[in-house]
């Protein structure tokens, strides 16, 4: 089986110029994160509290309630871009992973490389989702872009992987369902990680998070987005057990990455009962979600790069 | 003392507890990932206690090396197994109740709800209990009569969801038990067998190289089935990665075993042979120098050993092929002439100087750097001796001496100073076999699959509570609605006003009724 070097060269562009997409829209979020209230801030604090004070149970539900602001014109069309750029680097993120998998004649996500490639793909793309659901927190894309950037930039500079077939064990259909799964509810994951960091900072420093949107707008979408991720997650992992079963001879044998694998989804089992446990909500649910996501990226990481398991293939 | 009882199970039962078990067992798991684990690497072990001193012992001795088997992780899982089923039981017969149950009585006040409106329309009474209840199609529905002379409609749907939530916890349980059940009866092992037809059979634990029983497992009982290995085909990449294993195996099970008839069988990695209740697995491969010894009274001895490969990558592989000399009935004597051929083996041979190195892992041009041991091999020591090495004690106490030393080429054969001849006649390859038997894991599947369905569920539907009241009045009927989200509160306010705006679309006249719709557009 020929790996074809052109495809696989257009690949590596397009993964560069969707890097540099986000790059910018990345930027351009930030400055509408900097500049876009500029002049009614004081205004939004106090009529949230008024709202907060009527006992309303859910502001998103309610867009009529909140405070129609002012909004800086040119930061406005900033914003936009910076969508508009975003979609465009999905767009050449797609393309990159395509023509990996037209290359190589495999499901594009066969080592470390290419499975942070797919994650992020679907952490961007699940933000872009995010966004039509709740468009006011279009700014914070700086925040969900920032680990996507720093992710793709790591994985294209010192986790790159010339296009390869893969070897006899990832040899299978499962490879396509059981990575694919796993990185889809992986990169979901990410949004609500970044989004439960943005609320604890919101709850417990709210001076300095005068510009982030409703406390209560940031639980929900992390709530969804990981309420959405779990049952995906869940079922990435179970195909994993079904295809350990059929390759390494047992369906679980706590591998490092299994055990770890179990460790999150433990910990976004606990997510859940949070939320319907008194005195749980909010602070403690969010930070929660961020242990979680903190132990998948320990699982992408440390447990790929420095301890040594089944799961290692081709050193990473 | 029944008040404590209580007490502790109210305890142990609540959601707090859950959770806080929830984070124990994520903790309890982790070290797992950390430490090395006799389950998966016993050397590995060995080696971390040796070098960590007193703080490995220490580990060991609380069992952090068998972190999935101590006392502490079992106690974890067992108290979260009671919490589960002290939380589900009084959730199920609350669930079969509420299964009968009618929606929930009207509040009084229905202004206080978070989702409310209120308006006056033209239509009846009736006409709108009618619309209400047209709209509301698919929600379970209670109509009452109130003493004032107003009418209302309890609406409530989402009961799937609480379904849903027991169908996975109860899902969970059952995967718990099918995982322990397992644990009692699984066995499995490993075995090295030979690509030139060796037969391995699943008859008792002795064929095995290494055999780890389940707990009610003692080896007598094994599902009995047959697997020959006529061939082993290896494909790499010109970069030295693997591309594809294959062994060409033939097996035979239950019937076959009397007539002795050989099924064919491909047995390639993802692609387990399944048969007679047992998986049989390709792990690995490797590479058995074949070498003749022709002793000085003229009779030849050819042994295949299998070796094992040291680099993973080019497949360069250790390993000693042993010879006890024929016709010699003396023990003493015997134990003087005994033989060992040790060293490297190389699929692609790389000279740098003397040193026999690999350059690739398959079998281009094979060449061996053997020591020849002669003398006492210590096999009447008593003590068992790994056969990938000879017994370095008897080389150190100078009865097992290195009689000659030559790197050879298939062909070449070597003279010792006692007239024995060994010659390299060449390479054969050997399969790693694993044999894995579990009788529960198809329940683990079942199990492992309704928990995804039931999380899916709980956590796709959503309860919600809808209450209409129509009031008669002067100037027409005053229409109250009132909505509350009994999870997941997000979405709710849409939901509650697309109900709305079709039940008013759906009183007001046929003008009104096309602004309606047209609003509800923008």
């Amino acid at each position: 089986m020929d790996v074809n070097q052109t495809l696989s060269s257009y690949s590596d562009w397009c993964y560069g110029i969707a890097v540099g997409a986000y790059f910018v829209a990345m930027l351009f979020y930030l400055y509408e994160q900097a500049f876009g209230y500029r002049r009614r801030v004081a205004v939004k604090e106090r009529e949230l509290v008024a709202v907060g004070a009527a006992g309303s149970e859910d502001v998103a539900d309610a867009p009529a309630d909140e405070p129609v602001l002012e909004r800086n014109g040119r930061a406005e069309r900033i914003g936009k871009l910076a969508v508009s750029l975003t979609v465009f680097g999905v767009a050449l993120h797609v393309a990159a992973l395509a023509l990996r998998g037209l290359a190589t004649q495999r499901a594009p996500w066969g080592n470390m490389y290419e499975f942070g490639a797919i994650l992020c793909l679907v952490a961007v793309g699940t933000w872009l989702v995010m966004l039509r659901k709740y468009p006011k927190i279009r700014h914070l894309g700086v925040w969900v872009l920032l680990p996507v950037v720093v992710l793709m930039f790591l994985g294209g500079v010192l986790l790159y992987t010339t296009a390869a077939p893969v070897q006899p064990a990832l040899q299978s259909y499962w490879l396509v369902i059981h990575v694919f799964t796993i990185a889809s509810g992986s990169g979901i994951l990410l949004v609500p990680g970044v989004v439960s960091i943005l609320y604890l900072l919101k709850v417990r420093k709210p001076a300095w998070a005068t510009r982030l949107p409703a406390a209560d707008v940031l639980d929900q979408v992390a709530y969804r987005a990981t309420v959405f991720a779990f049952p995906i997650y869940t079922a990435g992992v179970i195909f994993g057990a079904i295809w350990a079963e059929e390759s390494w001879g047992r369906f679980w044998g706590w591998d490092p990455k299994e055990t770890v694998a179990f460790v999150a989804w433990v910990v976004y089992a606990a997510y859940l009962h949070s939320r319907a446990t008194a005195g749980w909500r909010g602070g403690r649910a969010a930070l929660i979600n961020i242990v979680g996501f903190a132990a998948m990226i320990f699982n992408l990481f440390f447990i790929n790069l420095v301890t040594t398991g089944l799961h290692s293939y081709a050193g990473v | 003392m029944i008040a404590l009882l209580r007490n502790t199970w109210r305890g142990l039962t609540s959601m707090r507890t859950a959770l806080v078990l929830l984070f124990l067992l994520a903790v309890a798991a982790l070290p797992g990932a950390l430490l090395p684990q006799r389950s998966l690497n016993t050397q590995k072990v060995d080696q971390y206690i040796a070098t960590h001193g007193w703080w490995g012992q220490f580990l060991d001795r609380l069992e952090f090396y068998n972190v999935y088997g101590s006392v502490w992780f079992s106690a974890v899982y067992l108290l979260l197994f009671i919490s589960l089923v002290g939380c589900l039981l009084p959730r199920s017969l609350e669930y079969a109740k509420a299964l009968r149950g009618k929606p929930v009585i009207t509040p009084r006040n229905l202004a206080r709800l978070p989702h409310h409106h209120e308006t006056t329309v033209d239509a009846t009474p009736e006409e709108v209990m009618a619309a209400a209840k047209q709209r509301l199609k698919g929600w379970r529905l209670a109509e009452r009569e109130e003493e004032d002379g107003a009418r209302s409609v309890s609406a409530e749907r989402g009961y799937l969801r609480e379904t849903g939530n027991l169908v996975f916890h109860f899902a969970m349980l059952g995967l718990i038990v099918a995982l322990a059940i397992g644990k009692m009866y699984q066995y499995e092992g490993q075995v090295v067998v030979l690509a030139n037809g060796s037969q391995f059979c699943n008859s008792g634990t002795l064929g095995y190289d290494t055999f780890r029983p389940g707990l009610r497992v003692d080896g007598t009982d094994l599902n009995p089935f047959c697997v020959k290995v006529d061939d082993f085909t290896a494909d790499f990449l010109p970069t030295g990665q693997a591309d594809y294993y294959r062994a060409d195996i033939e097996y035979q099970s239950g019937e076959d075993l009397t007539t002795n008839t050989w099924r064919p069988y491909q047995l390639e990695v993802n692609s387990p042979l399944r048969t007679a209740g047992d998986r049989v697995y390709l792990l690995s491969h490797g590479y058995a120098p074949v070498f003749t010894v022709t002793f000085p009274n003229g009779e030849k001895r050819t042994h295949t050993t299998q070796w094992r490969p040291v680099n993973q990558l080019t497949y360069l592989s250790e390993g000693a092929t042993k010879y006890d000399p024929p016709g010699v009935t003396d023990p003493a004597e015997r134990r003087k002439k005994q033989l060992a051929i040790t060293g490297l083996f190389a699929p692609t041979a790389v000279m740098q100087g003397d040193l026999l190195g690999s350059a690739f892992p398959d079998l281009r041009d094979p060449a061996v750097a053997v020591d020849v041991l002669q003398g006492d091999l210590g096999n009447e020591s008593g003590r068992g001796q790994s056969i990938y090495e000879v017994n370095q004690d008897m080389v150190d106490s100078g009865r097992l001496k290195r009689v000659a030393r030559e790197n050879m080429r298939p062909g070449d054969e070597i003279t010792l100073g006692d007239g024995t001849k060994i010659s390299f006649d060449g390479v054969q390859r050997w399969v790693y076999l694993q044999v894995s038997h579990d009788p529960a894991q198809g329940w683990v599947l079942l199990f492992a699959v309704l928990v995804v369905l039931g999380l899916g569920t709980s956590l796709v539907i959503k309860r919600r509570r809808f209450w209409v009241r129509v009031v008669p009045g002067e100037g027409g009927t005053v229409l109250l609605l009132g909505g509350l989200a009994r999870t997941d509160q997000a979405g709710y306010g849409e939901e509650f006003g697309r109900v709305r705006d079709d039940l008013l679309a759906e009183l007001a006249p046929e003008r009104e009724r096309e602004d309606a719709v047209a609003g509800r557009e923008t």
